[in-house]
């Protein structure tokens, strides 16, 4: 059994052995469940975030834009339904059968082809590949009614951004398109909620507004595999249309103001004097901003690019001219605010001005006779104004000037292309030109030519704050929560005005009344350079000043020769300019109006204006009754 | 020696039945039926292939191993050295005619199921070695000619292996060879010594691994170095385990794997599945019923006449407790990856036949346990 005796030993050896990988097993086993423990059930949190992360993405659908609407609350700028076609390439069975169907249905072009077949290769299969962003309804209905035999093909209905009233905003409201990438990083409210497909602002209070026009995506939540493939919708968040913008504008005006233009260069604005409310703000020729929703095509582009009278120019707040004559009545009310005249005061016209052997022409060649204030300015006797400028001097002239308005952007940062303007002094010409001011050039700025450049819409707030009685006003063209009845308003700034200096425009009430009883008689005396475009009803009656800036000088030749303004090359015609505000009872509205080489005032301009306050002012009811609604602060 | 030759008396097909491990048999059967309910999960919860082709292999290898318990324990060990020529010979085979996948030859196409020897190589060795252990004296078992022998024994199937290339079963036929030899009696020290030289020609070793091996490595000690390539894997295998949470999100209901972020969950990742759809407290069930097959296995060695059957059925034990940790410690992100699949449960007719034929001779070994082999 010496066999069976070393088995035994044997038998031994191998249980202690096995004893002590028992002990051995217990612990591993031990520690493998204590790792299961901390994960499933101390990290757990943290693994099913993770595994969320993985299974559930997200897709952000574009959101939809707020309206604008006028005043009145008609939408100016709104959204449509309109019908695209996409195609689902991992659903199509043929896709060159698809292609060929489609070109046959659709009319498309060969590049168009060509561009889908491109997008085919870039997304992946599941991603729709968007055919027409605009679809016809008729097109819409072939697609549908051939569906059977078009497999992969999904038409979809979405939404786009519409201007109703086509061209009659543009310049207000610019438009949106697809931007660039540029236009997202400059954006932080674009570029994270920027979905492919989704248009912003490019121009006007669209792009100004975007952060608030924006809105917010709805959300798609949907599951997926490894591969970013949805296999089923969890849920759907809605998004938030952007906010509801109310403009001051009134659509009715501003499209009187297109149909006044008729498509000349030129532009026309239209102030409340008590609230700065904008009533309409057109800049012509203009252009439809529908058309570059979907993007423009090149002919299009190129009739609105090249087009001479400029459509893409705003000309009410980039546009910059002489205010001519127009300037008239803030050289009058400087002088009278500084004693340098009194309204007694007489200057003798005798058709010209010698200077320092340099000669300064009246309009009229035969000269006004003697003028006092009130004369000259009906009549705009230039001789009495270079007289008066030359009393007054330049500087204090830009101290008036500049106090109504003039030299100062005023819509503020609404729109980043207003320009400025111009209102000269002798310190910003030493500083600019580096030349000492002379005393010529007072001369003519006294008669609104020179260095002076002014926006049409400085024109305007200038004269509302003339007919208001001379008091600062802050133009707004956004309805904010602060709106108040004009009763209010002028009430309250009258009130502020005992307190605030920066309000009061003026220093003696009376010279603000002189320049008004100046304006009234240019318009409604005869012999009044606008008294052909008076209305006689004091219930539209209006005083005015008109203008004629001259856009190169007059050779001694020209002058001599007199011409007709259809004589004249289009490009040297003047332009023409009127400035108003009515009615002149218990006033309410200003204007301005120019037409770029119109020609003059008095004959191009000012009849605009006897059509325009006829309406603004049958209008004014219906405005004071609009109610204030759902306004956002903005 | 009556009574001897009474217990070496064949027994009668009842009495075999009789004396059959039940609870074994039940715990066995039992994690057949479940790893085809993970593997109709694996298949997002329809009948296809890999459920189907798992069901067809527990129906032939399950009888298979109830036939392999009916064959008398001395029959196995006078089989044993033929087993394993016979397992080399078919790994020569393989080197030379097998299958080739992703880069490595390591099967011969059967018809059922593509047959891997290497995973035959791991009940092979234990048997083989078992057989040594059993003949050798104890006075020579720390004899240099018997340390050569079964070294020997060892490292030709590891070389072969290591050659496919296939590091994963490689190490767990060593460690299966291994423990045999710690429970055959060789002394502590020669394991401490060449725990001691492993440890110093470690850096050498590394320098002779593949790059994609080095890589696996890296990525263990760091996953999220590179969390799309090597890394993520393991990422996945962890996010899948612990957002499984203590209950676990319900069968069929583990988005991780339905929704494709798992690799290789039909086989070396299985467990993940599992884990996901059934949480700590299903992981946990797990693992009981693999202790239980574990403990039922080692007693059945203890009962054990034979120290064939004892060492067959202590070395066989270890070798299902390594592969499970291996499995597990891979998983979890314990140990580098290394392919080891978890018995039973991972999809793989090699991997289950080498189980079943292991647990048919620990079944044989309790039927005739009173039996003395010469």
């Amino acid at each position: 059994m010496i066999s069976g005796n070393s088995g035994i030993r044997k038998t031994d050896v191998i249980n202690r052995r096995m004893f002590i990988i028992g002990a051995a097993k217990v612990i591993i086993f031990t520690g493998i469940i204590a790792r299961l423990f901390s994960l499933q059930v101390n990290e757990n949190k943290k693994y099913l975030t993770l595994s969320d992360k993985n299974r559930i993405r997200e897709w952000k659908l574009p959101p939809i834009r707020g309206d604008i609407v006028d005043y009145f609350g008609n939408v100016i700028a709104g959204n449509l339904k309109v019908y695209q076609l996409h195609i689902i390439p991992e659903q199509v069975e043929n896709f060159n059968y698809l292609l060929t169907r489609l070109k046959t249905l659709l009319n498309l072009s060969d590049k168009k082809i060509e561009k889908i077949v491109k997008s085919k290769n870039k997304f992946k299969p599941w991603e729709s590949i968007i055919v027409s962003e605009n679809l016809s309804w008729s097109d819409f209905l072939k697609i549908n009614n051939y569906l059977y035999d078009l497999v992969g093909v999904k038409p979809v209905m979405t939404i786009s951004r519409n201007y109703p009233f086509s061209e009659t905003y543009t310049h207000i409201l610019g438009y949106v398109s697809q931007p660039n990438e540029e236009e997202i990083l400059a954006n932080e409210t674009v570029q994270e909620r920027f979905v492919p497909g989704m248009k912003i602002g490019k121009l006007g209070l669209e792009k100004t507004l975007e952060n608030y026009l924006i809105g917010t995506n709805a959300i798609q939540r949907y599951e997926v595999n490894a591969y970013g493939k949805r296999i089923n919708q969890l849920e759907h968040q809605k998004g938030k249309q952007g906010l509801r913008v109310r403009l001051t504008v009134d659509t009715e005006v501003q499209k009187a103001c297109g149909k006044l233009l008729n498509d000349r260069a030129g532009s026309i604005s239209v102030m409340d004097i008590y609230t700065g409310d904008i009533i309409a703000m057109y800049s012509s020729p203009s252009y439809d901003p529908n058309k570059f929703l979907f993007g423009i095509s090149n002919d299009d582009w190129a009739l609105i690019r090249n087009n001479p009278l400029k459509p893409l120019v705003n000309k009410t707040l980039a546009g910059l001219y002489s205010p001519g004559s127009t300037i008239k009545p803030i050289v009058a009310l400087s002088a009278l605010e500084n004693k340098i005249v009194s309204p007694s005061f007489k200057v003798k016209c005798t058709g010209k001005m010698e200077l320092y052997g340099q000669t300064f022409h009246c309009w009229k060649e035969k000269g006004h006779g003697f003028v006092s204030l009130k004369n000259a300015m009906k009549q705009s006797c230039d001789t009495y104004f270079y007289e008066v400028a030359r009393l007054l001097g330049v500087d204090r002239l830009n101290v008036t000037a500049e106090k109504f308005g003039l030299g100062k952007k005023v819509l503020g940062d609404y729109f980043d292309f207003e320009k400025s303007g111009l209102f000269p002094n002798t310190k910003w010409k030493k500083n600019n030109l580096g030349k000492g001011w002379v005393l010529g050039e007072t001369l003519i700025t006294g008669i609104g030519q020179g260095y002076t450049q002014t926006t049409p819409l400085q024109l305007c707030l200038m004269t509302a704050q003339i007919a208001n009685g001379g008091y600062s006003i802050k133009p707004r063209i956004i309805v904010d929560n602060n709106a108040v009845s004009f009763e209010e308003a002028k009430n309250k700034f009258e009130e502020e005005s005992l307190f605030s200096e920066e309000k009061k425009l003026f220093e003696n009430p009376k010279n603000i009344k002189i320049v008004q009883e100046a304006m009234f008689s240019s318009t409604n005396e005869l012999y009044g350079t606008s008294y052909k475009s008076r209305i006689d009803d004091p219930k539209y009656q209006f005083a005015g000043k008109t203008g004629t800036a001259q856009v190169k000088r007059i050779s001694m030749r020209e002058r001599e020769l007199d011409l007709k303004i259809e004589q004249i090359p289009y490009k040297d015609r003047d332009h023409a300019l009127f400035v108003a505000y009515g009615p002149y009872i218990n006033p309410r509205y200003a204007l301005s109006i120019i037409v770029e080489h119109g020609g003059s005032g008095s004959k191009t301009a000012a009849p605009i204006a006897k059509e325009l306050f006829k309406l603004i002012i049958d209008r004014n009811d219906l405005r004071n009754k609009q109610k204030n609604f759902e306004e956002i602060e903005i | 020696m009556f009574q001897h030759d009474r217990l070496n008396n064949e027994l009668t097909f009842w009495q075999k039945v009789k004396e059959l491990d039940y609870i074994l048999l039940i715990s066995i059967f039992l994690l057949s039926i479940l790893s085809l309910f993970v593997m109709y999960s694996t298949d997002g919860g329809e009948i296809l292939f890999h459920t189907k082709s798992h069901f067809s292999k527990i129906v032939v290898f399950f009888p298979l191993m109830i036939l392999i318990a009916f064959f008398n324990i001395r029959w196995w060990h006078n089989f044993s050295y033929l087993f394993y020529i016979a397992v080399i010979l078919l790994l020569i085979y393989v080197s030379f005619f097998g299958i080739k996948s992703s880069g490595s030859r390591r099967w011969m196409d059967l018809y059922l199921f593509n047959l891997q020897p290497s995973e035959l190589m791991k009940i092979a060795i234990i048997l083989c070695l078992a057989k040594y252990y059993h003949r050798v004296k104890i006075e020579n078992v720390n004899s240099v000619t018997s340390i050569m022998t079964v070294i020997t024994i060892i490292l030709i199937p590891i070389i072969m292996v290591l050659s496919q290339p296939d590091l994963g079963t490689s190490i767990l036929i060593a460690s299966s060879g291994l423990i045999v030899l710690w429970l055959g009696g060789v002394k502590i020290k020669y394991f401490i010594y060449s725990f001691i030289v492993f440890l110093i020609s470690l850096p050498f070793v590394i320098s002779f691994l593949k790059p994609y091996q080095k890589l696996r490595i890296l990525t263990f000690l760091d996953p999220d170095r590179d969390p799309l390539g090597a890394g993520y894997q393991i990422i996945q295998s962890k996010i899948a385990i612990g957002s499984g949470g203590l209950e676990g999100k319900g069968f069929l209901k583990g988005t991780q794997s339905y929704l494709d972020f798992l690799p290789e969950k039909h086989t070396d990742f299985i467990f993940t599945l599992f884990s996901e759809e059934f949480g700590f407290i299903g992981s946990v069930g797990l693992l009981v019923l693999y202790s239980i097959i574990i403990i039922r296995i080692l007693r059945i060695g203890a009962i054990s006449r034979s120290n064939f059957s004892r060492l067959f059925c202590f070395g066989f034990a270890f070798a299902i407790f390594i592969y499970i940790v291996v499995n597990l410690s891979m998983v979890l992100g314990l140990l580098p990856i290394v392919g080891s699949p978890l018995p039973i449960m991972s999809y793989g007719g090699s991997s289950m036949l080498a189980t079943m034929i292991g647990f048919g001779i620990v079944l044989s070994a309790k039927i005739n346990h009173k039996q003395m082999i010469a």
